[in-house]
């Protein structure tokens, strides 16, 4: 909701957790649900007299972050120091590239009630995650360091957005722009992506920016929205009734959709940032910077195109597809295995999209395989199976059976031999000369009638098309004179 | 036993041949420093059962008789962390700390067989130059036990002095090994920035902090310093430039080496007597064919005040994580978590070390941060610069190590400026990462001196060459506490 005589400005502050294999500054595991602090080593603990190992793919893949927002990438690279005190950060201090981030002056593409427009990305750093605290109902807090030193990247994008709706199409955007390098799972409900927003208003036409608002604990994109478009109303308020906005933080309230404040800031945290004396600088070279290039998946972008032009797809189709890696890379392997592309696009946005809903889960957490699928697909082309009988193909490829055998062991396939099919059909015919007479006369029913028979004759495995054609043959044989 | 007249090679040959063994020789040490170290106060904690087993362990397997480290012990500066062995850093905070783990250089020792048998005083967490805040002893001097044994690494040089091991490992940030050899007189080694792993190293100031060694002799050094360097994948500062065999050139001919002496290290503030003796030994040098000419690194005077702001910086940095609440020191009868962190550090930091970690987070704070860390650091590239123009003519660069001889108990307790003044000829070599080391140059008043050999980064090999060729020239060696042999 816009609030008139008032423009907004909004810039988000996004957190991204990296899918290495190990973190960022230690060998330890990177690993979602685990045991507390079972992924652990004297380095997560800021043991004494541990030292940092900074990892290579973190920096890449920070690199490939950079390159899928159109940013310039930082060639002299070293990291820095961010101190601060706090019990889920045991060194007291988060290794992170402060004076030189990994990449800078990007941006991305939305596309906004129909327009498209540019969102500056001001820069992009690689950082540590710190571990987790939790409070128990013994009296006891707890800390868990699984996630301390787990790396992340941090894009900061520049105050480009103005309104709530908007801030909501940037963040689609993003998450898909980054879904589609590999480098993270983006899901904001496992924590993997984060954001914060910073908002102002001011009167339209004015130079200077309003007093911004930072906001935090913004669990969904939805929230993310709420929480923007609550604020935007409370600073129009309180403007208009004369009053100012004061610099603060604070957080949204899911339960009655209000921002609540955290606390307000009068002087700015002073992290004592120095550059890290225990990694040495790094250089990115052309070459590996070609390197990470060329090791970057194709985009969103790149793939909507390519299933519009090369496969013959619809617009529309192509971006439901590309709505998720998962679900675009299942369409591109299940094409490859040999299934017709509309049909599999057709399947996938129908069938597999109200599986998932019906399940309320992700496609790669299902049985269901490209070569299942596209087998299926095959079975329907070459006539093996009905659409019909592919409903019941479908449930069993979504339990991972082989839709192949599944069809041979429940005698699914369809009746297609005219040599079997011809002498039911004459049976057929001999049983029922009312039928023959109706239709010479121009009685349309009497197939409908027919086909029944035969269908029932069958147990329904005929194939409708070629009992079509040989119903219509025995018909016109037997014309009565 | 104790270990004044004799050196590596001969220790190894007794053990070859069975003349000695492993644990004979390990328990003859242990007994010599439970007679000895009440008066020399050089080990917070003496590893007796951990030292007999593992020589048991060696006797079992033999004596490697290509292995010169094979059986012997050493002493360990307190802020190498030893698995299942307490660690202090000379620190109340780290009080009954056990690690779990082994810095990569002990590692190394006892893979080539080296016996560790306790851990050496300090100054707590390496900072100072007396080892006078050390918060467990106060370590003497082996010359003389009215005097300092000097810092960080007090322990360390008293007890290779003394005779109580024939190495031991030191750590050295601003001085801190080469300053205590020099007020013990033995050689004392500071490799270049990067030569050894810093894994395990409890961090003081990490872009100056180096492991070291302490030995009688320039060989015997040589051969520690051997087996200890290299790069460790832990260490990510660690160089993989190949680790030469630093005793190869040890010919005892420096003809046409290219010796530089630094006006600026011979000026107001140091003791005549100190300038004339490392004249002398100058003149050795030159006598045994080497060329001497006077440079000047200009930006020396700057050292000090930028030493103490970036190392103190990085300590106030690296210090946080003490807090009471994973090991070491937690006070009693806390009234809540705030108040438990409050305590920790009151109670268990000492002054010196509260002083930096003041000092450091001054330094780095929005405000302050471009008039002193950046400054510092700037100062840092100058002299970094001053050195390698002057290596970029001279093999070798040839100073006294300290301004004095070892000083009285207590002499600078009020004015800690003065104290860190006493760093001003050892502090560059840390600034600028280059190896450095203290070779016994004579005495002033019965009191040693050192003289302090520096060469461009990764030149270890010219100082062996030079420093055995003047040790075998002088015979200084032969001069043990409590009379020569």
């Amino acid at each position: 909701m816009a609030v008139p005589n008032f423009e907004t400005t909004i810039g988000l502050e996004v957190h991204v957790e990296l899918k290495t294999n190990s973190k960022a500054m230690s060998p330890s595991p990177v690993q979602y649900g685990a045991e507390p602090n079972a992924n652990t080593n004297v380095i997560d603990w800021g043991y004494p007299g541990v030292l940092p190992q900074a990892n290579k793919g973190a920096l890449e893949y920070g690199m490939m972050a950079a390159l899928a927002l159109n940013a310039e990438v930082t060639r002299d690279l070293h990291w820095d120091r961010k101190n601060y005190f706090y019990p889920d950060n045991p060194k007291a201090y988060q290794i992170t590239q402060q004076q030189e981030p990994i990449g800078r002056n990007g941006w991305l593409e939305i596309e906004f009630e129909g327009e498209k427009k540019r969102v500056g990305i001001t820069e992009l750093h690689v950082e540590e995650d710190a571990g987790k605290n939790t409070h128990g109902t013994d009296g006891y807090s707890y800390v868990d360091l699984n996630r301390q030193g787990t790396p992340l990247i941090e894009i900061v994008g520049a105050p480009d957005i103005s309104s709530p709706d908007e801030a909501y199409a940037y963040l689609e955007a993003l998450r898909q722009a980054i879904q589609f390098t590999g480098i993270s799972d983006v899901k904001m409900q496992e924590g993997s992506m984060r954001v914060d927003a910073n908002i102002s208003i001011r009167p339209v036409g004015s130079k200077e920016y309003g007093t911004k608002v930072e906001l935090k604990n913004l669990n969904s994109f939805n929230y993310v929205r709420k929480a923007l478009a609550f604020e935007e109303d409370r600073h129009a308020k309180i403007y208009m009734a004369g009053g100012t906005i004061k610099q603060q933080t604070r957080r949204f309230d899911e339960a009655t959709g209000e921002t609540i404040l955290m606390r307000e800031k009068e002087t700015a945290d002073d992290y004592r940032y120095f550059p890290e004396p225990d990694l040495t600088p790094v250089h990115v070279t052309d070459e590996w910077i070609a390197e990470v290039r060329a090791k970057l998946p194709e985009s969103a972008t790149e793939r909507k195109a390519r299933y519009v032009d090369e496969l013959g797809l619809e617009v529309y189709d192509s971006e439901v597809l590309t709505q998720t890696l998962a679900m675009a890379n299942f369409f591109d392997a299940t094409v490859a295995e040999g299934a017709d592309p509309k049909r599999s696009a057709n399947y996938l946005m129908g069938d597999v999209n109200a599986y998932l809903n019906e399940k309320q889960v992700d496609l790669e957490e299902t049985a269901l395989t490209p070569a299942h699928l596209a087998g299926m697909i095959k079975l329907i082309d070459d006539g093996t199976i009905s659409t019909k009988m592919a409903k019941k193909v479908f449930a069993a490829i979504t339990q991972g059976e082989d839709p192949v055998e599944y069809v041979e062991a429940n005698g699914l396939k369809q009746l297609s031999d005219p040599a079997v099919l011809t002498p039911i059909i004459d049976g057929i015919l001999d049983d029922n000369e009312q039928s023959i007479i109706d239709f010479h006369n121009g009685k349309d029913r009497a197939v409908g009638f027919l086909v029944g028979k035969i269908m029932k004759e069958t147990k329904g495995n005929a194939n409708p098309n070629v009992v079509n054609e040989l119903l219509m043959a025995g018909l016109q044989a037997r014309k009565p004179e | 036993m104790d270990f004044l007249h004799t050196d590596l090679e001969t220790l190894h040959e007794q053990l070859v041949n069975k003349e000695i063994t492993a644990v004979e020789l390990a328990e003859a040490t242990l007994s010599n420093i439970a007679a000895t170290d009440d008066t020399y106060e050089a080990f917070i904690t003496v590893m007796k059962d951990e030292a007999l087993a593992e020589a048991k362990a060696i006797d079992e397997a033999g004596i490697d008789p290509d292995n010169i480290l094979s059986g012997i012990p050493y002493g360990i500066k307190d802020n190498l962390v030893t698995k299942g062995v307490t660690t202090t850093a000379a620190s109340k905070i780290l009080q009954n700390f056990k690690p779990i783990y082994d810095a990569t250089v002990i590692e190394k020792l006892r893979a080539n067989g080296a016996v560790g048998v306790g851990k050496l005083n300090m100054d707590e967490f390496a900072m100072g130059s007396t080892s006078e805040t050390s918060y467990y002893r106060k370590t003497k001097n082996a010359w003389d036990q009215t005097k300092v044994p000097g810092g960080s690494s007090g322990g360390s040089a008293v007890a290779v002095a003394a005779g109580q091991v024939p190495f031991a490992l030191g750590t050295d940030t601003g001085g801190s090994i080469r300053q205590p050899a020099a007020f013990n007189g033995i050689v004392g080694m500071k490799p270049t920035y990067g030569r050894v792993s810093r894994w395990g190293v409890i961090a003081f100031a990490s872009s100056l902090d180096q492991v070291g060694v302490f030995t009688r002799t320039v060989k015997d050094n040589a051969r520690v310093l051997s087996a200890m360097a290299g790069q460790d994948e832990k260490d990510q500062t660690s160089s993989d430039i190949a680790v030469p065999d630093f005793t190869a050139n040890l010919t005892g001919d420096i003809k046409g080496l290219k010796i530089a002496v630094p006006t600026e290290y011979f000026g107001a503030g140091i003791n005549a007597d100190v300038k004339a003796t490392i004249k002398a030994g100058i003149a050795k040098l030159q006598e045994l064919g080497a060329e001497v000419e006077e440079v000047s690194l200009p930006h020396t005077k700057y050292g000090v005040a930028a030493y103490y702001i970036l190392g103190s910086a990085e300590a106030s940095s690296n210090l946080q994580r003490f807090d009471g609440i994973r090991y070491g020191f937690r006070p009693e009868g806390v009234k809540n978590l705030d108040d438990l962190y409050v305590q920790t550090r009151s109670q268990g930091f000492g002054d010196e070390v509260k002083r930096r970690i003041m000092l450091g987070t001054y330094s780095l704070s929005a405000g302050t941060y471009d008039a002193f860390f950046k400054k510092a650091a700037q100062v840092r590239t100058l002299m970094n610069e001053d050195f390698q123009n002057v290596f970029a003519k001279y093999d070798l660069i040839i100073a006294p190590t300290t301004p004095n001889v070892a000083y009285n108990f207590g002499a600078n307790e009020d004015d800690p400026e003065v104290t860190y003044m006493n760093d001003v000829l050892t502090i560059p070599v840390n600034m600028a990462g280059l190896p450095g080391m203290s070779v016994p140059a004579g005495f002033v008043n019965g009191l040693p001196v050192g003289m302090q050999f520096i060469a461009n980064r990764f030149q270890e090999e010219t100082i062996y060459r030079a420093a055995y060729a003047y040790e075998q020239a002088t015979r200084l060696f032969e001069q043990v506490p409590g009379g020569n042999k």
